[in-house]
């Protein structure tokens, strides 16, 4: 029924707008689209008031083409940057209250598995460094703590760069921000110990360098956590404006810091590498005749 | 529980009596399985009824028995009341699909908004402070248009911070566009609790529910309480019936507008804000004809001729009725309007009820007197409201002193 909700009935196609027929058409709900074909059709995400050159656009943009189940996924934003692109993509989302996507998405996910059983809904948590790890850090733990089934993604900026460049939980130690006038007093925190500790089954952390490894590890955390428990991935998505990147070394500072230290790291419970191996061999069998 | 009765009674340090969790048993699983959903208005208005002696806790699992919930979250916050344990029983024997213990009020009432909007029927409890919490969370529930039961069972909030109940927190949630029910007794709270659910949930209303009730004088204590049989049950969810599109990708469009933040300083952000509260307080007003249905309208009045009037809610209704009998014992009428609903506010009925009073009292179990407040901005001739007597911080509110302001005139306003 998901997929059909987004059909165009053919008695209406000459009154919805091109853009949407081109979305169902060629969009990615239908086929699986890979991060080299990006451009050559119609994304969930195009228009966006974001600043230019930011990274966490493109990172957001390759996270909506490699979610596993377009039209049966929920995002659940916060106040930040990112819920400026993530409230004009096409997928349903929700702006709650300041730090509260992560115990939203646990009521959500909860409910849509009361009431579809053998249907994957797939929430996808998609918020700030200062969302998730400062104003939402209890609701974070405990979703995690509770073994919620959704997936959480930091758009880690280091920074509170929607409200003008405050230091957050996630600013490294030393940098001037505003609040931070002396400079940070303390380390960055450690989300990725934390998540470990609590149990998350899989956990990432990745700079958007690569954007097809982007693309394999959202689907990865968004598929393990529908089967075994939450997942977490962590993007360094730099803040260009509060942080003075000019906008064309944007990929030069994601490089640099990924080199120095925010390399691609993936962490997986033994349950979740378990569950992981036998659904890639099952999905490789599946492909195998078809090839033929 | 009754099984404690008669032997020795063990409390917690706040005094509640300490009752150790009963696995479900076969039987009590078996009771869940064999409900049948009935029409709400055979199961409010004519399943024939039983009367039972039952604490005001047990009075609100009564109602979530037969209000096939999907998924219900708690949080045992201090001060505590039974409620949402005794729902956790529920749970564990099938009457309760989903349940947790949340992370603290917050949490909880974030993730009844997100339940909610998973089209699923949702339930959670609180106290005081734990309402306090969570209320940035509940204002925003209207606005979602996220139908959803809250339980409230009103303890002090405010310093010096005490377990004892005052009803001051609900003065806090006059303006948040929930729907805001105040039950009298335990009979008020199963019925008020159960209909909530129809209410809210109707098409045209589509608003979050908060039935409220004084704590520990009703939730702690027992009262007769009239129950159909356990093994009927409301209807689920319609959540297809509802003013919003669910957020479960079934139903079209596809962008849920709905949830856009709408933080732009333009007209068009302005012109949306206003129409999302009109509408919330616009539904409030089509929620009435539901009210007047199941619970037998948002007033009832007594003694209407009275010179003498008394306005109360929640568990000041019930002294008030007894200083109505002893001052006419004393051969003075007395009449008294009670208010059920809080919100929507009842303004037509109690300015038809208050006309020819010469005098009106409201007495309150808070300081700051919201419903006295509610009244003079009610009525004509607000001069003669006598904002009292007023209790608070877990006092009990004695007749005597209700009786002291029918006779004289006490030098307050
Ligand atoms: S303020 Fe920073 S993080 Fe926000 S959109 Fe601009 S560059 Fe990106």
């Amino acid at each position: 029924m998901a997929l059909e909700t987004i059909r165009v009935s053919p008695g209406f196609q000459k009154f919805l707008p091109k853009e949407y027929q081109d979305l169902v058409e060629n969009g990615p709900f239908t086929k699986e689209r890979k991060v080299s074909e990006l451009g050559s059709f119609k994304e969930i995400l195009e228009e966006h008031p974001m600043c230019a050159g930011c990274a966490m656009t493109l990172f957001i943009r390759v996270t909506l083409l490699a979610l596993p189940s377009v039209e049966n996924s929920v995002i659940i934003g916060t106040a930040g940057c990112g819920r400026l692109a993530l409230s004009q993509a096409a997928i349903p989302f929700v702006y709650g209250n300041y730090g509260d996507t992560n115990a939203v998405a646990s009521g959500l996910k909860r409910g849509l598995s009361v009431r579809f059983k053998d249907k994957p809904k797939d929430v996808i948590v998609m918020a700030g460094d200062g969302g998730l790890a400062d104003i939402g850090f209890s609701a974070v733990m405990h979703s995690w703590f509770r073994k919620e089934k959704f997936t959480t993604i930091m758009l880690d900026n280091e920074v509170y760069g929607n409200t003008g460049g405050q230091e957050s939980g996630m600013t490294q130690k030393g940098m001037v921000l505003k609040m931070a006038p002396n400079g940070k007093k303390f380390e960055k925190m450690d989300m990725i110990g934390l998540a470990k500790t609590s149990g998350v089954a899989y956990i990432a952390r990745i700079a958007p360098t690569n954007p097809t490894r982007v693309a394999n590890t959202v689907r990865k955390a968004v598929l393990i956590a529908r089967e075994v428990g939450p997942t977490y991935i962590q993007a360094y998505t730099s803040c260009n404006i509060e942080y003075a990147i000019p906008t064309p070394k944007v990929m030069d500072d994601a490089r640099e810091v990924e080199k120095d230290r925010y390399g691609f790291m993936e962490y997986m419970t033994d349950d979740a590498k378990a569950y992981w191996e036998k659904s890639e061999a099952d999905r490789r069998k599946l492909k195998a005749p078809q090839t033929k | 529980m009754s099984e404690g009765l008669g032997e020795e009674v063990k409390t917690n340090p706040q005094g509640d009596v300490i009752t150790a969790a009963p696995a479900p048993t076969k039987e009590a699983k078996k009771g869940a399985a064999a409900q049948r959903v009935v029409d709400p208005d055979y199961l409010f208005l004519q399943a024939p009824r039983e009367k039972t002696f039952i604490t005001g806790s047990e009075a609100a699992k009564e109602a979530i028995r037969r209000a096939n919930v999907d998924v219900a979250i708690s949080y045992p916050i201090t001060p505590q009341s039974e409620t949402m344990q005794q729902v956790g029983y529920l749970y564990a024997e099938g009457y309760v699909k989903d349940y947790y213990r949340g992370e603290e009020e917050y949490g909880v009432m974030s993730a009844i908004a997100g339940a909610s909007r998973s089209g699923v029927r949702c339930l959670s409890a609180t106290a005081g402070p734990g309402l306090m919490r969570g209320l940035e969370v509940i204002s925003s529930w209207p606005g979602g248009r996220l139908p959803a039961v809250l339980l409230i069972m009103c303890r002090v909030i405010n310093a010096p911070l005490a377990i004892q109940p005052d009803n001051v927190e609900l003065s806090y949630m006059l303006n948040t566009g929930c729907l805001l029910f105040h039950a009298e007794n335990q009979q008020d709270f199963y019925d008020y609790a159960l209909a909530a659910f129809m209410i809210g949930e109707k098409p045209e209303v589509t608003l979050p529910v908060a039935v409220a009730v004084d704590g520990f004088f009703v939730t702690h204590a027992r009262g007769w309480v009239s129950l159909p049989a356990a093994d009927i049950k409301l209807p689920p969810r319609d959540c297809y019936h509802e003013a919003v599109p669910m957020m479960d990708n079934e139903n079209p469009p596809i962008r849920i507008s709905r949830d856009a933040p709408i933080q732009k300083s333009n007209f068009i952000s302005y012109q949306m804000h206003a129409s999302w509260q009109q509408e919330i307080w616009a539904a409030q007003e089509r929620s009435r004809k539901w009210i007047e249905r199941w619970l037998g309208g948002l007033v009832e009045v007594v003694n209407p001729k009275a010179k003498i009037m008394i306005v109360a809610s929640g568990a000041a209704v019930s002294q008030s009725r007894e200083a109505v009998r002893q001052a006419a014992e004393q051969g003075i009428e007395v009449g008294l309007v009670k208010i059920k609903s809080v919100r929507p506010f009842p303004a037509e009925e109690v300015r038809a009820a208050l006309d020819h009073a010469e005098k009106i009292l409201v007495p309150e179990f808070n300081y700051v007197g919201w419903l006295a407040k509610e009244v003079k901005s009610t009525i004509r001739g607000s001069e003669r409201v006598i904002s009292g007597p007023r209790v608070f911080g877990g006092m009990s509110m004695p007749t005597e002193l209700i009786l002291e302001y029918i006779m004289g005139t006490p030098n307050r306003r």
